[in-house]
């Protein structure tokens, strides 16, 4: 796999030297690209003019993928920097400024074996299939429901057609004619001194007229102009006339007291009349 | 075939990734390893000779029943199976700088192919090849990458042994001591080899 010499056109001629930068992994694969071009021994490689080609090819490199070219480059020039220092042949001690970078790119190149061995192994494998196992699909969510705008409607017009016509429970007001009860026992009150609450109600009475007749008789209690009397529990009490004058005394007995009881046999006679 | 060889052929069948000689043992608990060798001997024996167009593949530490190789052509062709996508060139220089070093770190593996590799290392973990095996004890505690048993699947090996030594390499090169005599022999051997 030394892809370079593949997707690239080098000419003999320099300055007219195309390089695809694309076609590299990276700023040692064209250095080893360069060197190969040229047929340059690794060992001794004239930095001047790899560097100097380097530059060239990575002169239309956009920025965005340079980083790693430009250090390379700035390794190079720097190389060929120490290169021109002047040295006494033989001088002991002397490193070879080239040292490192023949190390990186004899490295690299192994890296490069290697990986082309990968490459192979991974194509023999390939040539193999295994069983076309699919797992099982995963439970999916339900799809998001697709209607177009009449299917909608639709759909709509079901679902309130499907709605039970609502129980409607009409609110009659049925207004208490406390008044009208009050001036009724007053003028049976004028007639006898003492009567029944049933009496009270009149025949057939309805629910409004037991709540009014209620109503009226503890105003007429509490005016002092009556005393209701339960002779026993659950008895029907008894309605009796309130002497106008003094004896006040003797009405506190406000037996009005028992009163919750009554309206049980009240609710009894209005019963029947629903 | 024996019954142990039949139930082993029904289990690689029915799976999709290499299956280990313990895994296969837990089919029949009676038997013992060297049962279910014997009883894979027998199957590959009778694919080997019956003329069967599978066979048993021992690979990632494990066995699975594969195509052979005479029938790929006619397999892709047809587009009835697809064909494993290839590595990038990147990928595979990452990859062999992991499966060589591991557990190697990101700084090692940048400093040996010259360029960043945060990219290929995700998306060669994303495949699922390699792995964060560990963290460095050095500055930062950076991560440390390993191959996995999907790496060795993909490669058709059947483990990390089955990778060839560097030395076999044409490129004689000792990479982990960087002595100057040794690069200086190593350099001089190249220009030969290219």
């Amino acid at each position: 796999m030394t892809t370079p010499s593949g997707p690239t056109a080098a000419l003999g001629a320099e300055p007219a030297f195309v390089v695809r930068l694309d076609a590299f992994s990276g700023p040692l694969d064209l250095l080893l690209h360069l060197l190969r071009e040229e047929q340059i021994d690794i060992a001794d490689i004239p930095i001047a003019r790899i560097a100097d080609q380097f530059l060239s090819a990575i002169h239309d490199l956009g920025l965005n993928q340079a980083a790693d070219y430009l250090e390379m480059a700035g390794r190079l020039v720097r190389l060929k920097a120490q290169m021109l220092l002047p040295r006494r042949d033989g001088e002991e001690g002397w490193e070879d400024p080239r040292h490192e970078l023949v190390r990186r790119l004899l490295e690299y190149q192994l890296v490069r074996e290697v990986a082309g061995w990968l490459e192979r192994a991974t194509e023999r494998r390939a040539d193999q299939y295994p069983r076309g196992y699919l797992p099982p699909p995963p439970e999916l969510p339900p799809q998001p429901i697709t209607l177009d705008l009449l299917e909608l409607l639709k759909a709509v017009e079901k679902v309130i057609s499907e709605i039970p016509s609502p129980v409607l429970h009409r609110v009659v007001p049925r207004p208490l004619d406390t008044e009208g009860a009050t001036r009724r026992l007053e003028a049976m009150l004028a007639e006898r001194d003492e009567f029944t609450w049933v009496e009270a109600l009149g025949p057939r009475p309805t629910i409004v007229d037991v709540l009014s007749t209620l109503l009226a008789l503890l105003e007429l209690a509490k005016r002092g102009l009556v005393t209701l009397a339960q002779p026993e529990a659950f008895a029907p009490f008894v309605i009796r006339k309130e002497r106008p004058p003094a004896e006040e005394p003797v009405s506190p007995p406000e037996t009005a007291l028992p009163d919750p009881v009554p309206p049980e046999p009240a609710d009894d006679t209005a019963r029947p009349a629903d | 075939m024996t019954p142990l060889a039949q139930l082993i052929e029904a289990a690689l069948f029915a799976a999709n990734r290499p299956i280990t000689l313990e895994e296969l043992q837990t089919l029949e608990p009676e038997s013992a390893l060297a049962d279910v060798r014997t009883a894979l001997d027998e199957l590959r024996e009778h694919y080997d000779f019956d003329g069967h167009s599978v066979e048993v593949v021992e690979l990632a530490g494990g066995y699975q029943i594969l195509t052979r190789r005479a029938f790929a052509e006619a397999i892709e062709r047809a587009q009835i199976a697809v064909r494993t996508p290839r590595l990038t060139a990147a990928g595979m220089e990452t990859l062999a700088v992991i499966a060589y070093r591991q557990p190697v770190g990101r700084a090692e593996i940048e400093e040996i192919r010259g360029v960043s590799a945060g990219g290929v290392l995700r998306s060669l973990q994303e495949r699922g090849l390699i792995e964060v095996v560990g963290r460095s004890e050095g500055l930062g505690r950076p991560l440390l990458y390993g191959t996995t048993p999907l790496f060795l699947e993909l490669l058709g090996l059947r483990d990390l042994g089955e990778l060839p030594r560097t030395e076999e390499f044409s490129v004689a090169l000792h990479t982990h001591k960087p002595e100057a005599a040794d690069s200086a022999d190593a350099a001089a051997s190249v220009p030969a080899e290219s």
